[in-house]
Parts: C-alpha cells; structure tokens; sequence
C-alpha cells in the first residue's frame, strides 16, 4: 500500500539513572512513545520499530538532573500519505453522505459525499446499507469489506484522513482485483505500443460516462430547485 | 420569525438537507440568515412543546447529513450551540439525534474529535441547574453516552488515547457537591468494565485513587485532636459512643477524644465524601470479584497505591481499598499486596517509604483476618531473616539515627507477634518455624532495638513473650513505665513513622461496615491472652461484648470474676460476631480519660441486639 515507508534513524535515548538496571526496558518503553503520532522529524506516523543499541556505553549528560544519553540504530516503520496516494481501509460505517473507512487499523479515513463519483448510489439492500455502482451492478462497497481510495487531506494530530472516489480504478476492492484482470489480460494480447493508448482509451471512455451522467444529474437537481424557489 | 420561517415552507427530508448545506456554506460567504435561524433552534431548550422539539430533531439529523460542510472557524457559534447542549435537558428523540451528530461530526474530521470527546464526559454529570429526575433519565442519558464513546471508537481508533486524557481532567475538584463526583466516579467506573477498559479504564482508576488522596489530605484531623498522645499502644481500642455527640458533652466536663473525632467526621465534608466515593468503589471491587476480573483491577490499584498512597504523608483511609481488595481474594491479592511491600522494604530505593511500607506491612497482617497464618509466618521470616542480615554485619551500638530501617523493621516484628502469636504458637509446625527464626539474636543485638523501639510496643511483646515462655528476652525494660522515648521518635523522623499504623480502625463510618468483618480488633486478640482482667477503672474497655450487650461502664466493681468465664468463650465468637453497623473503633493512640459518662452504655441499642 502506498504511504508505508521504512527508514533507518540514529536515535539517542535520554534515560533516567534510576532505569540503568533495566535499560533495556526503558528504551522500548521510550520508543513506544513515539508510536502512533506524527513525528516531524522522521516525517511521519511511527508504526513500529527495530532499535538495536551499539554499544554498551551511554554518555553522561548533565542537567537538572543527569541522564544517560544511549545512542541506537533504529529502524522505523513510517506512515506518511500525500495527496493523491492510492490508500485501502476496511469499510466501518457507510450513511447517504459519507464513507467512513479505518487505514492500518488506526487511522480514520472519511469519504465525503462530495468526493464519491456518482457513479456510485447509497441503498439499503436486505436492511444493510451498500453503494452500489450504477455501471458494475457487482461493483459493491459494503461494511467489512475493502475500499481503496485516493488520499485528500491528512490530518497529522489525530491521524485523520480524508479521502476521494473520485478518480477511476478505486472504489470496492474485491471487484476492483478480479476486474483489473480481466482488462489486463485483454491489454496484454495488444502490442507494446498500443498498450499504453488502449489503456488510456478505456480510461478516458469511463471518466466520458460518468461525466455524461453527472452533468444530467446536476441539470436535474438544478430543476428541483428552481421549481421551489 | 425564525420559527415561522422554517415552519412554512414544508421541506421534505432531503430537502431540509440540502438547504442545511446551503445555510452552511452561505454563512462562509457571508450570508448567514438562515444560519442564524439554525442556530436559535438549537439553543432552545426550555419547555418545549411537540412541534419545537419535532423541529431540533429534525434540524440536527439535517446537519448530520450535512457535517461535511461545517467549518471549524466559520461555524464557531453553531459549533458551540450544539456542544454546549446537556442530553440531561432533552427527551430521548432529542438525545437520539444529538449524539446522531456527535458521532457523525467526531469522524468526519479530526478537529471536532476531541470536542467530542469533551462534550460527552461532560456529559456525564447532570447541569448544575439540573433538578433531580430521578434514575430513568439518568439511565437514558449514561446509556446514550457511553454507546455514543463507544460508537466513535469504532469509527475513530485512536479514540481511548483521547479519552484517557479528557476523562482525567475533567474530573471534578473536590470542593464540589458530592452527588457530582459520585456521578463522575460511576461512569469511570463503567468506562473501566466496558469495551475500552483496557485502554482507558485503568487511567481512570488511578484517577480515582488520586482523588482519594486529595480527599484524604484533606482531612487533618490532627489539627483538632493534639497529637501529643502518650498512650499506651494496646489499650482497648475505644467503642463508639452510639449516640449523638451532643449527650456526651452534658455528661462530662472534657470532650472525649472519641467524640470530638466523631464530631468533626461527621460535619466535615470532605469525610462524607471520601465515605461515599470509598463506599463506591468496595461494591465495585466486590462486583469485580463477582467477574472474576479482580485480579487485572487489583494491579492497577497496587501500582498506584505504590506510587501515591503509599508516599503520601501518613494517608489516613485510601489504603483501606487495598485492605477490602484483598479481603475479597486473599489468596491472590491478599499475598500479592504483602509481598509488594516487602519486596519494598527489602530492595525499594527511598528509605522513607521502605519504612512506610514496613509499617503498611505489619499494620496489614496484624489486622487482616483473612490471611492465613502460615503466610503470616512466611512474611515474618523474611522480615526476621532481612533485619538479621543487616545486623549482623553491624559494629554498631545503639543509633536510632543511623539504622532506622533496622528498627522500623524489629518493631514492625513485634507488632505483627502482638497480634499473632498466640495463633503461630498453637499450630506446632509454625511454632518451630518462629523459634528458629532468630528473633533473639535479632532483638538482643547491641544495635539494642528494644531500647529504639516504641516503647509501649516493646512493653506488650515483652510480656507476651515472658506469658508465653518462648524467646530469652529480659522480662521489663529499664525504662518501664514510660510509654515512648525520645530514641523512637528520632528513628521515626520528622514523619513519625515510629507511631504510624495505617490499618488502624477506619473511622469512616459506612466503610467500616465494609471493613469490619475482616478485621482484626485488639479486643478480640487480648482477650485471648489474658485470664486476668486489668482493674484500671476505666471503662473504656469493651471486653463482654457478647451477643446481649449490656456493658454498665463502671461495671468493674461488679462481677468481674463472673464475667471473665464469659469473657473468654465471648472472645472467640467475637471473630464470628457480625458487627454492629455504625460503631467506629480508634487505635489506642489516645489519651486515656479516667473519667467516662456514667450512663449506662449505648450497647443496650437495638442494633446491638
């Protein structure tokens, strides 16, 4: 998924005297700190990390009270999204006006209503609430299941994100996989040239219907409310 | 106007969304009429007829629909208007809705989580103009609240990391009324056994304890009652006076200690409060234990004790938490609290509260009923087996300054055989454990901890010993009589740790009750070591409490003999007796008055029968 990064830091670990039997401990524990927060200076969200100490011998630093400064080698594992990265997150809550989806089991993810294509419709099917897309009848996105979207905003405090359906190729991702399959093995019996403008072809035909259709929408909507006022 | 406006023009569901969102995103622009009109619906609260509440509902799930659209800044007073409302005030359609909106607004961004957040605990006390409705709205309302966190939880992951911290400060002051802690500590305590106790439960049990703490700092009786009591240790611990503290006045010329206790518990606030919030959390340990989860609770409870009830100046009566926790699961709990503290005064760091914790110790297992003898003895071994270690390395002479932790140690020992002794010398296999354990080397070191220790602690070990034939100890003291030497209080300190007993008989009234049956009084222990009765004549002594309490204080005079055939059988059902509900037993520490009302005591009292 995009978004994970793994990086290498060298980190040093300012500890109390009263933790130099267990050292050890106290370096995980501080490390822990440092877990599901945004960190500017790693420039990024902390999900894990692999410190390994090297050496035995820990400086002395003076102040109000003195610490020992012990300096490791870490590796990091980072979240940092930027606009416009592909994310996937487990549906947890669908309304007629958003998507609610959790990234990585921690981060919340929201997918307003603004930013969901058309092409897909709230229902309630059954009593449990889906949208469906108006094309692909099988094209669904339900509770439980995962939805991969395209990153808007991320809100580094509370690790918020706020996403977007809006481009082609995200939405559901169980019929995204079986899908994206099927069109890959028709590309590849296409010449090496041609695949990239077949691929294009079919792009831009989807975004020209779902377009065709919004602005029908739009004149539509526009019509009820011209009626009322 | 407002009304009317929205009133007339009949909009359908989607309808009203769609015009919500428009007000939103026209008040960014500047044009904030029907902006304002929202706003004025939902600060109505008073008194509302059908139609009015029919309208906020309606207008909160539009804006539920329409959170997308509100901003932080541009919607400020809307904002404040929805989070300023109490679900305390509303019907359930009302607090349906609201908490609709709440959940919709904490995931659709970061920003609004927190506020949330705070608006829900805030939540869990009633608004101060609120009049007492009784349990249905309280429970509509605690309901609603605690599904809503959980909601949000569900939505937003990192949810309980906020929360502990919100949770922790919005915590009540406790200056303020007691039915609002008491509120307050019930939905912690309901955060803690719901689905985000492990996360956010224990951060506010030790909340809770803190709170304790606050409380029990609050209340310096010390300042009332003058701490100059030379007193012997082992005076019968003082029965209550049932009656009101008012009689005792008219009858003598000096107030009891007793009862100027009593007085000053009862109008005192904080000791009220401290009571209830105490009274809260043993039924909670109790349905804990019930759970079967008392354990993982227990845990918490003992690192805080550790880290605030324990180096606190002389804490009065939080530590009877652990006291009932361990009654309920003697055989986990009971032995893990007393090998915390050992395990303290072996290898803690701060000689302060090694010494304190010793004294925890020995006040722990001198008074808890439910612990087993033999483990008992194991706890003494290890003391007995820690101070000779100490000793035996020392040159030393007699220095109350420079091994205070050897004798807070040797007096916590006697304190402890004080009480036990005769159980430990009844079972043959304990008995020879005790014997080997080298107390005589320890206490007839040149480190002369007989002569450091209090004194009055001395004198009583001393004549049990001598009653009980075991130990080669010199029999009386050079200094008897007096009851406390000035070498105690220099190893005690500035703390005076050398007089410092923490499971002294909890004076709070309804924790008592809790506390009593498994407790042990010194009533019940002396009793069993002496056939003859002290001719003081004081009446202070509480000794035929049978089941037909009838004690005429002055009552020395008559039938002594034949009531200490009675005395004796009475001691040992006094450990199965069921107590008395309101009595309140004081350590001994106190002044003895040679002069008691002389009216025939309050045990003829229905309760006591």
């Amino acid at each position: 998924m995009a978004g994970l990064e793994e990086c290498e830091a060298n980190l040093i670990v300012y500890l109390h005297p009263s933790k130099e039997n267990c050292a050890r401990d106290a370096i995980l524990s501080e490390l822990s700190t440092l877990l599901f927060t945004y960190n500017e200076t790693v420039g990024g969200v902390v999900l894990a990390y692999d410190p390994s100490i090297l050496s035995n011998l820990a400086k002395i630093v003076p102040g109000t009270f003195p610490c020992f400064g012990v300096q490791l080698k870490a590796k990091l594992l980072l979240f940092n999204p930027k606009p416009d990265m592909v994310l996937e997150g487990e549906v947890v809550k669908l309304t007629p006006n958003s998507i609610h989806a959790v990234v990585l089991g921690f981060s919340s993810a929201v997918i307003a209503d603004d930013d969901i294509r058309d092409e897909f419709k709230y229902k309630i099917k059954g009593g449990e609430e889906v949208y469906v897309s108006r094309t692909h009848r099988k094209h669904k996105i339900k509770v439980g299941t995962i939805v991969r979207f395209s990153m808007k905003s991320f809100d580094e405090e509370i690790l918020h994100i706020s996403g977007s359906l809006l481009a082609p190729h995200i939405g559901g991702v169980r019929w995204l996989d079986k899908n994206l399959e099927e069109w890959s093995r028709a590309d590849s019996t296409a010449t090496k040239r041609n695949t990239g403008d077949r691929k294009l072809e079919n792009y831009t035909l989807t975004t020209y219907e779902t377009s065709v259709k919004s602005d029908e929408q739009i004149e539509k909507s526009k019509k009820k409310r011209r009626q009322h006022t | 106007m407002g009304l009317s406006n929205m009133d007339e023009l009949s909009f359908t569901d989607s309808e009203l969304d769609n015009h919500v969102r428009n007000a939103l995103k026209d008040a960014i622009q500047g044009d904030c009429d029907f902006y304002n009109q929202l706003v004025a619906v939902i600060h109505r609260k008073e008194a509302l007829v059908t139609e009015e509440v029919a309208l906020l509902v309606t207008c909160l799930k539009a804006m539920t629909g329409a959170v997308s659209c509100v901003h932080i800044v541009h919607h400020r007073s809307l904002l404040a208007a929805i989070l300023s409302m109490s679900l305390w005030d509303y019907g359930t359609d009302v607090m349906d809705a609201l908490v609709e909106l709440l959940i919709s607004l904490a995931s659709s961004n970061g920003d609004y989580v927190d506020l949330c957040l705070e608006m829900l605990v805030m939540n869990f006390m009633p608004p101060p103009a609120h009049s007492a409705r009784g349990l249905s709205r309280k429970i509509q309302v605690l309901d609603r609240v605690h599904s809503t966190l959980e909601d949000i939880s569900n939505l937003v992951p990192l949810t309980p990391l906020r929360l502990q911290k919100i949770v922790r400060d919005k915590m009540p002051h406790i200056y303020m009324k007691e039915h609002v802690i008491m509120i307050y500590a019930e939905n912690i305590l309901r955060l803690e056994s719901g689905v985000m106790g492990e996360l956010v439960g224990s951060t506010g049990l030790v909340a809770l304890m803190d709170k304790l703490i606050e409380f029990d700092v609050e209340i310096s009786w010390e300042d009332i009652v003058q701490d100059d009591f030379h007193k012997d240790m082992f005076d019968i611990e003082l029965e209550d006076l049932e009656n009101p503290v008012d009689d005792i006045v008219q009858d003598g010329d000096e107030l009891t200690r007793d009862a100027l206790i009593q007085r000053f518990l009862s109008s005192n606030l904080s000791a009220q409060k401290l009571d209830s919030l105490m009274v809260l959390i043993f039924e909670y340990l109790k349905s804990c234990s019930e759970g079967g989860r008392l354990v993982q609770v227990f845990e918490t409870l003992l690192q805080s004790f550790q880290k605030t009830t324990l180096t606190a100046y002389k804490s009065k009566f939080a530590q009877f938490i652990m006291f009932y926790a361990c009654s309920l699961d003697p055989d986990n709990c009971g032995k893990m609290f007393a090998n915390a503290l050992i395990d303290i005064y072996v290898s803690g760091l701060n000689p302060v509260w090694r010494m304190s914790a010793v004294a925890y110790l020995a006040s722990y297992l001198a008074r808890a009923k439910f612990i087993p003898i033999s483990f008992v003895a194991a706890m003494l071994e290890r003391m007995v087996s820690c101070c000779f270690l100490y000793c035996e390395n020392q040159d030393d002479n007699i220095n109350p300054k420079a091994h205070k932790l050897f004798y807070a140690g040797c007096q916590a020992i006697m304190y402890v055989l004080c009480f036990r002794l005769k159980q430990l010398l009844v079972i043959p296999r304990l008995k020879s454990q005790l014997l080997l354990m080298r107390i005589d080397d320890v206490l007839k070191h040149h480190l002369s901890p007989l002569q450091v220790c209090l004194l009055s602690i001395v004198e009583e070990f001393l004549r049990l010993v001598k009653e009980n034939g075991i130990f080669s100890l010199p029999e009386t003291l050079v200094e008897h009589g007096l009851l406390e030497s000035e070498r105690s209080r220099i190893f005690g300190g500035i703390e005076r740790l050398d007089m410092f007993f923490p499971f002294d008989p909890c004076l709070l009234r309804k924790c008592d009750s809790y506390i009593r049956p498994n407790y042990v009084y010194w009533s019940m222990v002396r009793s069993t070591y002496y056939e003859d009765e002290e001719a003081e004549g004081t009446s202070d002594e509480d000794v035929a409490e049978g089941d037909n309490g009838m004690n005429i204080p002055d009552g020395r005079s008559h039938g002594e003999g034949d009531s200490d055939g009675d005395e004796i059988d009475s001691s040992l059902d006094k450990m199965s007796i069921t107590p008395r509900d309101s009595s309140h037993k004081f350590g001994g520490r106190m002044r003895r008055f040679t002069q008691m009302p002389s009216k025939i005591r309050p045990s003829t009292s229905p309760e006591s029968l």
